[in-house]
């Protein structure tokens, strides 16, 4: 996992509720072994017309959504499939945050594991943001992780939640499997105090 | 959660209880270590998991607590034609190889024992109480109904389960899920958990583990309480569990990877411990009037947008949130719905019964009990997919399919089929079905299809007259 630095970026706003998985990348792209091309399926039908042909108005497919790192969507981004494939398309696509108020607990976790940072924030300060989106389309904000700070269009800052473990992960770019693999004699430890009731083999 | 080292005198509900038996290691700032009895793994979310245990020249640690099937991309017409889609094909051969080569058990598309992941794990025996569960699937929570904690993970967590047998887990809070009373006839597990996904919204149980409880609640058999579990993530939560009992330990009895002989008897003595101890508190609470309960169905893009059949939908300029009012006015132009009356009577295309919510047994028998002798609308094509070879057998055995043929609907093979129309059964752009499985996001039946989830009850009825109908006016 590469180091998650301090950035400025520009926003891609998707102001909707509830964006599911389906959503974000649909089940038919799912039958790929690899996680090469999924940038060009993301948000594929909401993307692209019956023919493929990119829709002028859809965000993605504009100047300032092109031009964005960060996402800024409705409430519960993420619900739905545990799909990988989800944060895999957003960060293939150049996203490296999502802000919404509120994230379901698998998407955020994938996105975590994959140096896309889930930023929370309270609904008064979403629709702050969306409305200086919405006013000056080339409008920033900068990301700290290191300092949790979301600093807005107007210079104001914001501080957002993040899971101490998370973030060390991202800030130092440690590889998870490699810390649980370190565990290996609790791991067989444990093994060893206890009894299992099934075998797949037997 | 856990109190591992906290006082003895807490009292403990049973996701407690279960979470602190598979406690590998507890360190300060970090995710609990979590120790996992049984990973079921598809062909789906597993390809990129195998690559990188390559990539890395690990091994599985556990190929005995490991079982592979395909299940999502595998198409339901007949088993010995070709697969005609060459992705999927290629997916399902990888997939194949993979367990060959790491030693995985796997029920492959000819086995007998090939299904849905969530389907085979219980009818195997594989799922038990107290037990942790994963697979790279967000339904995984159906095997909750046994009292197992089972979670739904990401293809990074499918890689470190297979390397290490452990998932780094941070605890969730408990929301205690109480339906009481006695169910009206025609209204049955899929209306308890569409009517508590509407009351509470699609993000209503997030962070936490839901335990169903109460009366109605036990008096569900197995494959009722899956359907209640599995959809526990469409409220929003890591899993959702019931308490196992004398109607668990029966369903397990006798199962091919069951506890045999005195190791039957130790496992019933500790499954026993496990439940919720009376005084034990949950940091959430709801509670479920079952008498109640019509039949459910949704009317929108996402699980929560469910109504009582007979209720209208609702009515997006009666929102004052714009946000929300925005969600509800685009669910209802993306389904092409008025608002303000109700389903009864709208058109229908397809009729979808299957999944790993409605697939088993006893759905097919629900379905089969209203097609009896009637014939389904010439204007509707109707597809049972059974969830399993062995459901699919059992099924024939009582002659459920012939009741299916006659009355004109498609008998298929066991897969996940049209709930994630991944394998070529999918919805044609506008069409409307009503199908028992669980998901109703927009193009999820494929693209530009129109999904009202219901029950098999509900869904068998609007497949005889054509249009959404209440069961109980044919029951
Ligand atoms: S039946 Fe549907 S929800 Fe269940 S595992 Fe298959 S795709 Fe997922």
């Amino acid at each position: 996992m590469d180091n998650f630095t301090t950035f400025t970026s520009r926003l891609a706003p998707l102001p909707i509720d509830n964006i599911d998985t389906d959503q974000i990348i649909p089940a038919r792209f799912l039958k790929t072994i690899s996680k090469v091309g999924l940038g060009d399926q993301l948000f594929y039908d909401w993307r692209y017309d019956a023919e493929g042909k990119p829709l002028p108005d859809f965000i993605l497919n504009r100047t300032e959504g092109r031009a964005a790192q960060v996402l800024i969507a409705g409430d519960n981004f993420g619900c739905g499939s545990s799909r990988e494939h989800a944060p895999w398309a957003l960060t293939q696509y150049g996203f490296r945050a999502v802000i919404s108020t509120s994230f379901a607990d698998i998407f955020r976790g994938n996105a975590l594991k994959n140096s896309l940072l889930p930023i929370i924030v309270p609904p008064e300060a979403l629709k702050k943001l969306l409305a200086a989106v919405t006013e000056n389309p080339s409008a920033t904000v900068t990301i700290d992780l290191a300092n949790q700070t979301l600093t807005l269009p107007d210079g104001s800052r914001a501080q957002f939640p993040i899971d101490q473990f998370a973030k060390h992960c991202m800030l130092e770019g440690v590889d998870e499997l490699g810390y649980i693999l370190k565990q290996e004699p609790a791991i067989a430890q444990y093994e060893a105090e206890r009894e299992l009731t099934v075998n797949t083999l037997a | 959660m856990s109190t591992k080292n906290g006082p003895a005198s807490k009292p403990r509900t049973i996701i407690e209880k279960v979470w602190d038996n598979h406690v590998v290691t507890e360190r300060e700032g970090a995710p609990t270590l979590l120790y996992i009895d049984l990973h079921l793994v598809h062909e789906v979310t597993s390809p990129q998991a195998f690559s990188g245990l390559r990539e890395r020249g690990l091994k599985v640690r556990r190929p005995d607590l490991t079982l592979g099937t395909t299940d999502h991309s595998i198409p339901t017409y007949d088993r010995n034609l070709p697969i005609m889609d060459k992705v999927a094909e290629a997916q399902i051969v990888q997939f194949e190889k993979n367990c060959r080569d790491f030693g995985i058990p796997f029920f492959g598309p000819h086995s007998d024992k090939q299904g849905i992941v969530h389907i085979i794990g219980p009818e195997q025996g594989l799922t038990q109480p107290g037990m942790t569960v994963v697979c790279g699937d967000s339904h995984t929570a159906t095997h909750g109904a046994f009292g197992a904690l089972a979670f739904g993970i990401g293809t990074s967590q499918v890689e470190h389960v297979l390397a290490t047998q452990c998932l780094l887990q941070m605890p969730s809070k408990t929301y205690e899920v109480r339906v009481d009373g006695t169910l009206k006839q025609g209204v049955g597990a899929k209306d308890i958990i569409l009517n508590l996904i509407s009351r509470i919204g699609i993000s209503g149980g997030t962070g936490c583990v839901f335990e169903y409880a109460g009366s109605a609640i036990r008096s569900l058999s197995m494959e009722e309480r899956m359907t209640i579990c599995n959809m526990s993530i469409e409220g929003g939560a890591r899993a959702g569990l019931v308490a196992p009992d004398d109607t668990t330990y029966q369903y397990i009895a006798g199962r091919p990877y069951a506890p045999k002989g005195a190791d039957w008897d130790r496992a019933i003595a500790s499954w026993r411990k496990l439940a919720t101890e009376p005084d034990a508190s949950y940091d959430k609470r709801i509670d479920i009037d079952a008498s109640l309960l019509e039949p459910m169905i949704t009317f929108g893009t996402n699980p929560g947008m469910g109504i009582p059949i007979t209720a209208p939908v609702p009515d997006p300029t009666s929102i004052s949130d714009p946000l929300e009012r925005d969600s509800l006015g685009k669910a209802l132009r993306y389904m092409d719905l008025p608002s303000g009356k109700p389903l009864l009577g709208h058109k229908v295309n397809v009729v979808f019964i299957g999944s790993c919510t409605n697939s088993r047994i006893s759905d097919l028998r629900a379905a089969a009990q209203i097609l009896k002798g009637r014939k389904v609308s010439p204007n509707v094509r109707v597809m049972v997919v059974p969830g399993s070879q062995q459901v699919k057998q059992q099924a024939q055995a009582e002659g459920l399919d012939r009741i299916f043929r006659e009355a004109g609907a498609d008998w298929r093979e066991a897969g996940c089929s049209m709930c994630i129309a991944m394998n070529g059964d999918q919805l044609a752009p506008g069409e409307y079905s009503v199908s028992t499985s669980n998901r109703n996001f927009e193009g999820r039946q494929g693209k530009g299809g129109r999904t009202f989830l219901a029950s098999p009850l509900t869904a068998a009825a609007s497949a005889v007259t054509g249009v959404v109908t209440d069961v109980r006016t044919m029951l």
